[in-house]
């Protein structure tokens, strides 16, 4: 079965309307801070590989890439 | 039932065969879902046709059937004599050929997470018949992307299908589905570089499709498109349901994002069936808004309602949430099932974070995650948006391939939020859904290959021996679940077997 994972908040269903929506809170959370820091490096470190991943001559691959239409 | 629904999605990938401009896109679509359906451990049952007897996808919902031209089933069947491949696969999916694109349509399932991952599998499937098509001697590699637009005035489409009553009238669909079509982009949006359909306008907006939708409602799918699609096709019994055809979304790679589309949209039909919306949130001009939505990324655009109030896209959606919300709090209390508790604080996290900073959903939502990717390169490289570059990395991101799709990247780096584990997504591309008529679809394709003649949603046509074929019609959805037939399977090894098992003799 499929996982019923949802980022930390799952358990929290019931309670947190007992809580509130207190928890939701994401300003001022260094949690929060410091996976957005952790994902700004995983990014970089992603563009700093990128152009050996792209397709080569950009403007070619893109202006080749023509479909027919569809639903 | 809530967001619990019988539902499905069908995505057209985009095909390209670099370097050979004149290839045909019908030819090499049906290279891919050949090569697929060749591979007799995944798809042992992918010689069997498809059967049309039971489609009309000329069915108008409003009552009337198009008369512009008569749905022929053995025109569809002549198609297939052409060679457009179809192949039904053990997971109890549909492969094939349409419109000049290779096409994954999910088994049926009965609620969103489920629904992630078969759709999910259709990648894999994809990524998997393109790697294989490439093994054939004299074939040239082909690419396939998920996503909607080649950036030069074709699109098409990543369709969802909803279950619902017949008896719910189509008026109160088209009335309070519309404002939440034209808001729901805010987390459905794939993400697309080029404003307008021919992309020809530098830029970047939420979604690859807003720009190619011109009317409130209609039949059509390719010309005019509505926000409100008419086609009433049910596949089961049409007295008792209507299937709701849904083509305005995304091709989406995010699971949070696929998570979120038919988690929410399945919720908000619920509250269309129990009639429990109010016509206070409808848009003055939706075909309008819905462009002007998906150009904003700072989500700040209001829109004027029929009312006179001036909305922004998310005050809308935390209205139809809010509502939601009560619903749900109202009606099932503490004992709300564990599906519509995760969309509901899914759905209130991600409106929270788009109304702090839309950049904070990053690793969440497609259209956040590629504009970040997008805006680091352009600052990297000082580009402007008309940009090749940034163009191919729109593209890029929707690659079906692991090495090269720079979704794939993001994810095996930890950008990227899932839902679903690896080994999760992979066996459901054999596996059907247990708890539909997929799992006796699937289960047939699986362990009687080649008695099975053909298939459709509907149905099973069997060949075992006798004068005439067998056919096995299933109206309805929620029957032949491994709870159902699970044991029959086990107790009968051959087809002919299974049948006298089901008809008693």
């Amino acid at each position: 079965m499929a996982t019923r994972d949802s980022g930390g908040q799952s358990q929290s269903g019931k309670a947190r309307r007992d809580e509130e929506i207190e928890d939701v809170t994401t300003e001022a959370n260094p949690e929060v801070a410091e996976r957005q820091q952790e994902i700004t490096e995983d990014v970089d470190d992603l563009l700093d590989e990128i152009d050996s991943v792209l397709e080569e001559n950009a403007e070619e691959f893109v202006r080749g890439y023509v479909q027919k239409g569809g639903q | 039932m809530t967001v619990r629904r019988i539902m499905g999605t069908e995505v057209e990938y985009g095909i390209s065969v670099p370097g050979q401009a004149g290839a045909n896109p019908m030819v090499t679509s049906s290279q891919v879902v050949n090569a697929y359906g060749a591979r007799p451990e995944l798809t042992r049952g992918g010689r069997a046709r498809w059967d049309y007897e039971e489609e009309s996808p000329l069915r108008d919902a409003r009552g009337f059937t198009y008369s512009g031209a008569a749905y022929d089933p053995a025109e569809a069947l002549a198609d297939e004599d052409l060679g457009l491949a179809n192949v039904i696969l053990t997971n109890g999916a549909r492969l094939y050929v349409d419109h000049a694109h290779p096409e994954y349509s999910t088994p049926e399932v009965t609620n969103p997470m489920d629904l992630v991952r078969w759709d999910k599998a259709g990648e894999r499937v994809m990524a998997e018949a393109s790697r294989r098509a490439a093994t054939i001697p004299g074939t040239h590699p082909i690419h396939l992307y998920k996503h909607n637009t080649d950036n030069k005035g074709a699109s098409y489409g990543a369709h969802e299908n909803y279950s619902m009553r017949r008896q719910t009238p189509f008026a109160d669909i088209v009335a309070y589905l519309t404002p939440f079509f034209v808001t729901r982009q805010v987390f459905t949006g794939a993400g697309r570089v080029g404003i307008g359909q021919d992309g020809s306008q530098p830029g970047y907006q939420l979604t690859q499709r807003a720009d190619f939708f011109e009317v409130e409602v209609g039949l059509e799918t390719t010309l005019k498109r509505p926000i409100i699609n008419t086609r009433d096709e049910p596949h089961s019994d049409a007295d008792k349901y209507r299937r709701l055809h849904v083509i305005i979304g995304d091709a989406n790679l995010s699971e949070i994002s696929t998570f979120l589309k038919v988690g929410t949209t399945s919720l908000v039909l619920t509250m269309i069936e129990e009639k429990v919306l109010t016509p206070d949130l409808g848009i003055a001009d939706p075909v309008a808004e819905l462009k002007a939505v998906s150009h904003d990324t700072t989500l700040t655009h209001r829109m004027r309602l029929r009312d006179g109030r001036r909305l922004t896209a998310l005050d809308l959606q935390w209205a139809y949430y809010e509502r939601a919300k009560a619903f749900v709090d109202d009606r099932y209390g503490n004992d709300a099932d564990i599906d519509t508790v995760q969309v509901l604080e899914r759905w209130e996290a991600i409106l929270d974070k788009l109304g702090r900073d839309p950049m904070s959903a990053q690793d969440e939502l497609d259209w956040v995650a590629k504009l970040r990717l997008l805006e680091g390169y352009r600052d990297r490289e000082n580009l402007q948006w008309a940009s090749p570059k940034l163009q191919l990395i729109d593209l890029q991101y929707s690659d079906v391939r692991p090495e090269k799709g720079l979704y794939h990247r993001l994810v095996a780096r930890g950008a990227m939020q899932t839902l679903l584990t690896d080994e999760e997504t992979r066996t459901a591309m054999v596996e059907p859904p247990e708890d539909t008529r997929a799992y006796f679809r699937g289960r047939c394709l699986a362990q009687y290959p080649s008695e099975v003649v053909a298939a459709s949603w509907d149905s099973v046509i069997f060949d075992v021996g006798r004068e005439s074929l067998v056919r096995v019609p299933m109206m309805e959805p929620e029957r032949g679940t491994k709870k159902h037939v699970g044991a029959l399977f086990d107790r009968c090894p051959s087809a002919k077997d299974m049948l006298e098992a089901i008809t008693g003799g």
